[in-house]
């Protein structure tokens, strides 16, 4: 079904480009001949390589650093109450203002790239994960005390279990959200990956190519999501599915 | 506030609560309980018995110490960081580990790979070890629950109406299976209920609750062995309790 609907979006494409034949709307064929070119030629993959990097560690950073502070924020009231205005701004705060601060501050580097993609993430993890640890069950918790579990088997039995759900809906928005940043930051201060080549060929008005490239991104992404994601999310949920 | 004793070996659970009070929403304080004093002798089973909402679990939160917020004193057996086998109203098993893994973590880390084939077959779990717990009845689960509780080798054994909303059948069957499990390896016990037949059965002594604020009423010793109290015994038990505490309790 998914097969036959993507088939249905490429052939609509094709009689488009052959109707309408312009140089800004090339046809399936061409976008396949690019990719292919490119490929060979070794950009491609190390483009795609390089952007790759940059969103698995701006993920990992943001999840981490977001986990940590809304599970404190979730526990402790009066932090909540005090720093909630801060959340709110930096919520509020528009991805391109915070990567152009990061640049000027932190100079054209990879560490603010990283940083930067980080930061404009770490707001959603925090309201996500601060509300899981809101909905806690502190029953658990007080079994985990009587039977004085380690602060180790807390964390890995007690405390992530239950923020599951909540972990993985922030890994899901937070993925789809980095990437397209991580595009932008590459387009403003970097020399490589995908988002500065997307720009170059923007500039040399090749859309074959830019169709080429984010094609190529969207299909790792898909591929990462059904290979990875899904599986994780089948066996961490396993438990769940049989009721008595 | 409160001292909670736990040094030094001590053969006995003793319990000595002046006064547990909770601040109500409409800002007055609820004196829960008042002048609450008992002991429980070394691998005696005791059960507390009293009017439902005397403060028997709050009693016993203390005794686990999940509460304290309290005047007095009180004392655990055995070294000083005494093990505490817990039986809640919930079975309580963590949902996402299977009934094994659940037993397991239950253990301090160097035990952890104990074998509990024994315990399992006991309280007839030894098939449901790799079930999640969802998987299970509430009579299972709560079995489940009597496992981790026993596989610790707890210095004391705290158990909260571990048989509350089952059917009858099921909840004499899990008697049973507490007992054997527990004669195995006595330990000190000690059992809310608000089922006095269920208390005659288990118990070596009953220690009755008064209305709130809770104290001390009586105690209702049961020295004859488990394996002599056939329903005959259990009726003349049940008649000379009534007899004792007559007025005091509302009989089920």
């Amino acid at each position: 079904m998914v097969l036959l609907s993507f088939g249905a979006l490429v052939v609509a494409w094709h009689l488009g480009a052959t109707i309408w034949p312009s140089r800004s709307f090339p046809a399936p064929l061409l976008v396949l001949q690019t990719f292919i070119s490119e490929t060979t030629s070794g950009d491609l993959p190390y483009n795609l390589g390089i952007t790759l990097c940059r969103v698995a560690a701006s993920f990992v950073l943001a999840m981490l650093i977001g986990s940590v502070i809304g599970v404190l924020l979730g526990s402790h009231r009066r932090a909540d109450e005090f720093f909630n205005p801060w959340v709110i701004l930096f919520l509020n705060i528009p991805a391109l203002v915070i990567i152009v601060l990061a640049y000027i501050w932190f100079g054209l580097n990879e560490a603010a790239a990283i940083g930067a993609v980080a930061l404009n993430k770490i707001p959603n993890v925090v309201v996500t994960m601060r509300e899981g640890t809101r909905a806690l069950d502190p029953r658990y918790a007080e079994m985990a005390q009587v039977y004085r579990f380690n602060a180790l088997d807390r964390l890995r039995h007690i405390l992530i279990p239950q923020l599951q759900p909540y972990i993985a809906a922030a890994s899901r928005s937070g993925i789809s959200l980095i990437w397209k940043i991580v595009l932008v930051v590459e387009l403003l201060g970097r020399s490589n990956g995908v988002g500065f080549q997307i720009n170059l060929f923007f500039q040399l008005f090749d859309v074959a190519a830019i169709l080429a490239y984010t094609l190529a991104f969207v299909a790792v992404m898909l591929f990462i999501e059904l290979v990875v994601v899904q599986p994780l999310e089948h066996t961490s949920t396993r438990w769940r599915r049989s009721a008595a | 506030m409160n001292t909670h004793q736990l040094a030094g070996v001590a053969a006995r659970l003793k319990v000595n609560i002046e006064e547990k009070a909770f601040r109500s929403s409409n800002g007055g304080t609820i004196e829960v309980l008042r002048d609450l004093r008992f002991e429980v002798e070394q691998n005696e089973f005791a059960c507390i018995l009293g009017p439902s909402g005397c403060g028997k679990t709050t009693t016993l939160r203390i005794l686990l110490g999940l509460d304290s917020d309290y005047r007095g004193s009180i004392q655990l057996p055995g070294l000083a960081d005494a093990r505490i086998g817990a039986v809640f109203q919930e079975p309580m098993l963590l949902p996402w580990r299977t009934v094994e893994q659940n037993v397991r973590l239950a253990i301090p880390k160097p035990n952890r790979e104990t074998n509990l084939d024994g315990l399992f077959s006991t309280l007839g779990l030894s098939k449901m070890r790799n079930f999640y717990p969802a998987e299970l009845s509430l009579g299972l689960a709560r079995r489940a629950a009597i496992a981790r509780a026993l596989a610790i080798e707890p210095d004391i054994l705290l158990l909260d109406e571990p048989f509350v909303s089952l059917d009858e059948s099921t909840a004499q069957q899990l008697r049973h299976m507490l007992l054997s499990v527990w004669s195995e390896r006595p330990t000190t016990a000690l059992m809310v209920t608000h089922n006095l037949q269920e208390a005659i059965m288990l118990a070596d002594r009953i220690i009755v609750l008064s209305e709130r604020p809770a104290h001390v009423i009586g105690m209702f010793d049961i020295r004859l062995p488990r394996n002599y109290r056939n329903e005959q015994v259990k009726a003349d038990l049940l008649r000379s309790f009534n007899e004792k505490f007559a007025g005091v309790r509302n009989a089920p």
